[in-house]
């Protein structure tokens, strides 16, 4: 099976994972969902700052005292891959929020149950 | 559309704050070589003054300030710049997206590089800036019904 | 249905909880993430570009690429508002 030692702080991440996926698979409101969505993004932020991590390293910036060793700053790319999963995630709300303002205007409620009655199903 | 807040301290208190918010946003863009910021995040910094603008004072005297036709001109000209930095190095020997072959006189490849660095930063941050405005004013342009 | 999405997510996490345990242990300078291209970025950020800081310099220069895809995302997210929140002109 392995080594099955517990890295702690994964837990963490994972039970944040966790509540993002319940909010978006559990909830009828639909802006319940977008908020479990985001949840759910925050947390892979996280893991993925967390594989980053070195010991006794410093942030990514060049301090001319510390030198050119890799083994004393961070590593960098994870940290450019979640600058650009940050702005994804701002894009992504954005346009589910303009959705929920259509349907809004069509339907006048935004409970799932409610929307799929007046659909007609 | 979304009125002026009935108050005098709030008035008064973002009137204050939304300059310094701009020149805090203005500060991370070009400092982001030395420490941690960019493009990116002064562009959302320069967004979320402007949205502070709009919340309190209401729809009339902000889009006088900046109406969101100009706000949409922002964000697809920063885009069609970064566009135009990335080809440039195309047409004086370089690849695309190659800052050490723009047209800039008398520096060496590596300074090239790094204003080349800088330069995208601003179009970034102007084009961030321009379309987080333009989701915001759809977003709370009329009201329902 | 909430009980079934509440029985796939236990089952989900439980996996993810025992996947863990093939990831490498936390703040290890040797972890495999971290050795042949982020060194190279590391040693040779400040002789290329002459940026202190290193992920400026990996967003922008190095992997600029990435970053012209990115600002075409924020780009094309407010091109969707405008689109979707579209009026007709004889509805006011």
């Amino acid at each position: 099976m392995g080594d099955l030692t517990f890295h702690y702080s994964y837990i963490m991440i994972i039970i944040l994972l966790v509540i993002g996926l319940w909010g978006m698979l559990g909830k009828r409101n639909l802006i319940k969902k977008i908020i479990g969505l985001n949840i759910f993004q925050t947390s892979i932020f996280l893991f993925f700052i967390k594989g980053a991590l070195k010991e006794g390293a410093t942030v990514p910036v060049i301090d001319p005292e510390l030198g050119l060793e890799a083994a004393s700053y961070f590593n960098p790319l994870p940290h450019v891959m979640i600058l650009t999963a940050i702005v994804v995630s701002v894009a992504t709300t954005g346009v589910a929020l303009a959705l929920m303002l259509t349907i809004y205007r069509n339907y006048s409620s935004l409970e799932e149950g409610d929307i799929l009655e007046r659909m007609g199903k | 559309m979304i009125k002026r807040y009935d108050s005098v301290i709030v008035d008064i208190t973002c009137r204050i704050m939304v300059p310094f918010i701009q020149l805090f946003a203005i500060y991370v863009i070009f400092h982001g070589h030395y420490s941690p910021g960019g493009g990116f995040q002064g562009g959302v910094l320069l967004a979320s003054s402007m949205i502070l603008h709009r919340l309190s004072l209401g729809q009339k005297e902000s889009y006088a300030k900046l109406a969101p036709r100009n706000a949409s001109i922002l964000g697809t000209g920063g885009m069609f710049l970064f566009m135009l930095t990335a080809i440039l190095p195309i047409f004086f020997g370089g690849m695309f997206l190659d800052y050490s072959f723009l047209p800039i006189p008398g520096l060496e490849s590596a300074m090239l590089r790094y204003y080349g660095i800088l330069i995208v930063e601003i179009w970034i941050g102007i084009a961030v800036f321009g379309c987080l405005v333009v989701i915001f004013d759809r977003l709370t342009e009329r009201r329902w019904g | 249905m909430r009980a079934a999405s509440a029985i796939i997510i236990a089952a989900f996490a439980a996996l993810m909880i025992y996947a863990t345990s093939g990831l490498p242990v936390p703040g290890d300078p040797d972890a495999p993430g971290s050795g042949h291209v982020s060194q190279y970025y590391i040693e040779h950020s400040m002789e290329d570009t002459h940026t202190p800081n290193i992920v400026t310099a990996v967003l922008a220069d190095y992997r600029g690429f990435d970053t012209l895809g990115e600002t075409l995302v924020i780009f094309t997210a407010s091109l969707a508002c405008v689109l979707i929140l579209a009026r007709r002109i004889d509805r006011d």
